[in-house]
């Protein structure tokens, strides 16, 4: 039998019961979203069952969404089963302040630079992982560039002049 | 009967003096049997016409580069066709693309590398000043970090542009003085670059 979405929510449920919400799947991908201490439970699961088979990670990355208070850091796990073709998205949420979440790079080797990866755009601190320091960006970057609270031009340019670039500055534009 | 064939019996030569450019002789004193001028013209003249550039090409401003070094627009006429790959044994550092902040140091080694007497051309929007990459990850000039000679507008800059930034470079270097690189002023330039 053919492994279908209802079949892995199902399973999902019938396992991990009411610590699993939000089942949404927009374009055939099955969303689904936990508490982040369950993120290693739930990956190990979806790893090791028969009928699941979820053994392929294809991405971890983040979504910043400033206005959620309390969850404004969403970690999102791309997971494919390669013997049925079905991919599916895992998101824990997790607070600005603490971006504290699990590493999954016990289970996954590749886990360990898409950590390393979204720790640099975002700030995610995973812990437990074997070597988190910036991976993209120049070491020595403050900040988390990805974050909306910060805005998308480079506030270190000294040469570029606003008004050359269409924002501020004293030129006003009749319309 | 075929007709015969016509061979072109009296083939015009070229003067070898038509073929030839000639540099302009510096200005100078000449005499019967002497001519004299300033050494610093000479040697001038001489750097000018025999560049060797080092390409630093990172985007597409490195396509048009190539385009400048093939037979259309031939940078070779220029006395810059031998493109050196070793920055020891270059004069002119060509910087051409997109220079993000983690290149940055390897930029600014290659320049160190480099023996005096160094010129560098910052080729295209983004070398000048980070191009429409206004963001964290992209240095905003290549001149934040080292010195420019002469900036190429464009994005990219056709090949055209190439060529007059390498005249304006030649320029700079027919008229150089010999003691410039020894003055005051080009070692407090290079100290603003932290660079000794």
């Amino acid at each position: 039998m053919a492994l279908t979405l209802d079949i892995i929510q199902e399973k999902l449920l019938e396992k991990f019961g009411d610590q699993i919400s939000f089942f949404i799947d927009p374009f055939g991908v099955l969303n689904f979203e936990t508490p982040k201490e369950y993120n290693l439970k739930i990956l190990q699961f979806l790893f090791d069952d028969e009928t699941l088979r979820f053994r392929f990670l294809t991405d971890i990355c983040a979504v910043h969404y400033p206005d959620e208070k309390g969850r404004e850091l969403a970690i999102v796990y791309h997971l494919h089963n390669l013997v049925d073709n079905i991919r599916i998205r895992y998101k824990v949420f997790t607070a600005i302040e603490t971006p504290d979440i699990y590493t999954a790079t016990a289970l996954y080797e590749c886990a360990n630079w898409m950590e390393r990866e979204t720790y640099d755009f975002f700030g995610v601190n995973f812990l437990g992982h074997p070597n988190l320091k910036r991976i993209q960006n120049v070491e020595e970057m403050d900040y988390f560039p990805m974050r909306k609270e910060y805005p998308m031009e480079d506030q270190t340019r000294t040469d570029k002049d606003d008004e050359m670039f269409g924002r501020g500055g004293t030129v006003i534009y009749n319309k | 009967m075929g007709r015969p064939v016509r061979f072109n019996i009296n083939p015009q030569k070229t003067a070898i003096k038509d073929a030839i450019g000639f540099a302009d002789m510096p200005e100078g004193f000449e005499g019967e049997g002497f001519y004299a001028t300033k050494f610093e013209k000479v040697i001038g003249l001489a750097r000018k016409n025999s560049i060797w550039p080092l390409p630093f090409a990172t985007s597409c401003c490195g396509i048009e580069f190539m385009a400048t070094m093939g037979s259309h627009y031939d940078l070779a006429r220029f006395g810059s066709e031998r493109l050196g790959f070793t920055p020891r044994q270059c004069d002119l550092l060509m910087v051409m693309g997109t220079i993000a902040k983690k290149m940055a140091p390897i930029v600014k080694q290659v320049y160190l590398q480099m023996a005096e007497p160094r010129w560098v051309l910052a080729m295209g929007a983004c070398a000048s000043s980070g191009g429409i990459f206004d963001s964290y990850s992209v240095l905003q000039g290549i001149d934040q970090i080292i010195p420019v000679d002469v900036y190429i507008p464009g994005c990219p800059p056709r090949p055209e542009g190439v060529l007059d930034g390498i005249l304006r470079i030649q320029d700079l270097v027919h008229n150089e003085s010999l003691r410039r690189r020894n003055s005051e002023h080009y070692k407090a330039l290079l100290g603003s670059y932290n660079i000794q």
